[in-house]
């Protein structure tokens, strides 16, 4: 699989490009929207993207846990996750792109 | 949140901007997280996460009813891991029954 890596910065970029702000700006912005998801998932709520997917968070139990080096038992606390489902259109996408391109 | 009141959200913290632009922000986005996916790029936002694909290879599947070998292709699938940041912060501040 190709390696690269895409950060806040190629975001931004890709906002100034689209939307004409100030590069300041646009980086910026990005912050904000990764800012306001966050929250949102901080407070319980579910975020949805159409076209994208949605992030949910989940509440698991506590739970006995295992040392696998030495097979100890570790008490796992009860905790909230995150989690990410992607939708059908995202999923097609990669799919298409990466899987039709790169033969099964 | 949907995409919607995420740019209402964001429109009135930023009165200055046209609601428009800020819909054209929140599409682009998502639009390059969605296209470096699709080049099999990883996408990595500290404190957020990190959105990468992960390869399926192709296998025998099984029909549940009939019990009949299918042949399944290989797959390729959008992946998220919560940042560290973000993990912790789930877990640090008083927790709510009810989402929203």
């Amino acid at each position: 699989m190709a390696g690269k890596t895409v950060t806040r910065a190629q975001l931004s970029e890709a906002v100034y490009q689209e939307v004409g702000l100030s590069r300041n700006e646009s980086a910026q912005l990005v912050e904000s929207v990764l800012s306001e998801i966050r929250d949102s998932l901080v407070r319980g709520d579910t975020v949805k993207i159409s076209s994208f997917g949605s992030f949910s968070v989940r509440q698991k139990g506590g739970r006995i846990g295992r040392n696998p080096k030495t097979g100890e038992g570790v008490p796992i606390a009860p905790r909230r996750v995150l989690v990410f489902r992607p939708s059908h259109v995202l999923k097609e996408e990669v799919n298409e792109t990466l899987s039709g391109a790169m033969g099964g | 949140m949907i995409k919607s009141e995420l740019i209402a959200r964001l429109a009135e913290r930023n009165p200055h901007l046209f609601q428009r632009d800020v819909e054209r922000i929140v599409t682009t986005i998502f639009d390059e997280i969605t296209a470096a996916l699709c080049r099999g790029d990883r996408v990595e936002l500290r404190g957020f996460g990190a959105f990468s694909v992960k390869r399926r290879p192709a296998r025998v599947g099984r029909n549940p009813r009939t019990g009949e070998a299918v042949q399944v292709a290989e797959k390729h699938v959008p992946f998220f891991k919560t940042g560290k940041e973000l993990r912790e912060r789930l877990n640090a501040e008083p927790q709510e029954d009810t989402g929203g």
